[in-house]
């Protein structure tokens, strides 16, 4: 059964069991405001400071953070919930009926979950996106978006990945639910352009935890800053990434001895 | 109650040092947002002349490495806790006893957070290895900087705690601590030195709690303010706390009326 068809089963039967619940939508729409309010008032004390942050003007960083909710969004609503689901599953030793399935257990473990309100963040990402993209008075050509949906997807599968390297940690430390929040931390950094941060900590964000391809390259990609070996750069960490996750998650399947032995 | 204190504190303290990694990874997870503060307010500190809103590269490195610490005691009993406490149904065991359920939580937390500031302190060394502080300090302040960090635990654990009570009539409470938190978030001293905020902004937070169980404690510190000035900001704890007892002190008989335990 193709990956595809797989995601599309769960997040139906997901979607629908959730869509039942419409008040929660009133209630992600309201979280989502006030985290973007919150930060529309950072950039605003910034700019009230100074004309341009380490050259990037107030509506490339307006950019920066469409993208960032956005991409916080994808994270939040379909690789962190699969993400707790397994750690959940391994300490319960529910992992076993996913590994007896007849799909790669990658795969089912990566693709079950969608919290479907947390895409609102995908929508509010996108229009914050789009009137920074106004304020730029940038018109973005055909090519251009393609660049960017493409560095959006590398940056996705970058993150994906990174997760799961941290997520089959579970199975060697059981106890690592402090991820999540450890994560979420870090994922913060990502709503200024790792430009900004000092040599050590830009390199931590780039090749250590890939918050640089998940935000500020497609940032760039939209911003026109984008050049082609950054492009080839995130290609290569996306393909190294998920080729590791893969090593490392057959490495701990392999050391996984069972719930019931 | 002194021994009751020093009970509940203790087991705090026991039960926090087993969980080593996770306590650390959860700090270590916090000072991702005061250095990312830090590294955007210095860009800008540095592209303007070398200060913004008073603050030069090294005092703003001051202000957000002691702000890891009085962030970490400023975490108290989260008002989404009586969510979890009424539906449970323990609430009807707690209530039971004697005391009043306050005293366990607070012996508890302030346990919790000797052994926090314990594992702070080699953060804190890091922090400092990284960003260099420029800061003065002398014997009084840091005195008073014990005093102010524990007054600023104390000022948030009531006022947060009367918060949550708001649980026993609606369990739509999200929203209302959603808008509690930004506010404090921005009025606090949190998202940036309150220097840095909007004239109006400034004076809407001196009518605010929040500043002083966050910013107030800070400059205590890194000397930023006159020996008046600190006595005058722990007063304000001082007046804080007790307006905190005295709301959950109305608040809580009323609470308990309305509780219905679940199962009994």
């Amino acid at each position: 059964m193709s990956i595809f068809r797989l995601a599309a089963a769960h997040w139906r039967v997901n979607a629908l069991n959730e869509l039942q619940y419409r008040v929660n939508l009133v209630v992600q729409l309201f979280q989502s405001l006030i985290a973007l309010g919150t930060g529309l008032i950072g950039l605003s004390l910034v700019f009230r400071q100074t004309d341009d942050l380490a050259g990037w003007s107030r509506p490339e960083l307006l950019a920066v953070m469409g993208v960032h909710l956005l991409m916080g969004g994808i994270i939040q609503a379909v690789v962190q919930p699969n993400m707790q689901r397994l750690m959940g599953d391994v300490q319960n030793g529910l992992f076993d009926y996913s590994l007896v399935k007849p799909v790669d257990a990658q795969a089912l473990s990566s693709v079950r979950e969608l919290r479907i309100w947390q895409v609102v963040d995908v929508f509010v990402g996108a229009a914050v996106l789009a009137v920074a993209v106004a304020q730029l008075d940038a018109r973005v050509g055909v090519g251009q978006a393609l660049w960017f949906v493409m560095a959006l997807v590398l940056g996705a599968l970058s993150i994906y990945s990174f997760w799961l390297i941290l997520t089959t940690g579970v199975f060697w430390i059981i106890r690592i639910e402090n991820i999540v929040e450890l994560f979420q931390g870090v994922y913060q950094a990502g709503r200024w352009p790792v430009g900004i941060y000092p040599p050590w900590l830009r390199g931590g964000l780039t090749f250590l935890v890939p918050v640089a391809f998940a935000v500020t390259v497609p940032s760039e990609a939209m911003t026109g800053r984008l050049t082609p070996q950054t492009m080839a750069l995130a290609f290569g960490v996306a393909v190294g990434l998920m080729a590791a996750a893969r090593g490392v998650w057959r490495l701990g399947v392999r050391r996984y001895g069972g719930a019931s032995a | 109650m002194l021994r009751l204190y020093a009970g509940a504190a203790r087991m705090s303290i026991l039960d926090q040092l087993q969980y080593r990694t996770a306590n650390y990874l959860y700090m270590i997870g916090m000072i991702a947002e005061p250095v990312i503060y830090l590294v955007v307010w210095s860009t800008v500190a540095e592209s303007e002349g070398g200060t913004v809103g008073g603050y030069s590269a090294g005092a703003l490195a001051a202000y957000y490495i002691v702000w890891t610490l009085v962030r970490n005691m400023n975490i108290v009993l989260t008002p989404y806790a009586w969510e979890w406490r009424i539906k449970d149904g323990q609430l009807s065991g707690e209530l039971l006893k004697p005391i009043h359920p306050i005293h366990r939580d607070l012996g508890g937390f302030a346990g919790w957070k000797i052994v926090t500031i314990l594992y702070w302190l080699p953060i804190a060394a890091i922090l400092v290895w990284l960003f260099p502080p420029a800061f003065s300090t002398d014997t009084f302040s840091v005195l008073a900087f014990v005093v102010a960090l524990w007054g600023g635990f104390l000022v948030r654990f009531m006022l947060l705690w009367a918060l949550g009570l708001v649980t026993f009539w609606t369990t739509r409470v999200g929203a209302i601590f959603d808008v509690f938190f930004t506010v404090e978030l921005l009025a606090s001293g949190r998202l940036v030195p309150l220097s840095l905020m909007p004239p109006w902004a400034q004076t809407a937070a001196d009518w605010l709690p929040f500043q002083w169980a966050f910013q107030f404690p800070i400059e205590t510190l890194i000397g930023r303010l006159s020996r008046a000035e600190i006595l005058r900001g722990l007063g304000m704890q001082a007046f804080w706390t007790l307006v905190g007892i005295g709301i959950l002190t109305l608040v809580w008989p009323m609470a308990v009326k309305r509780y219905s335990a679940v199962g009994g």
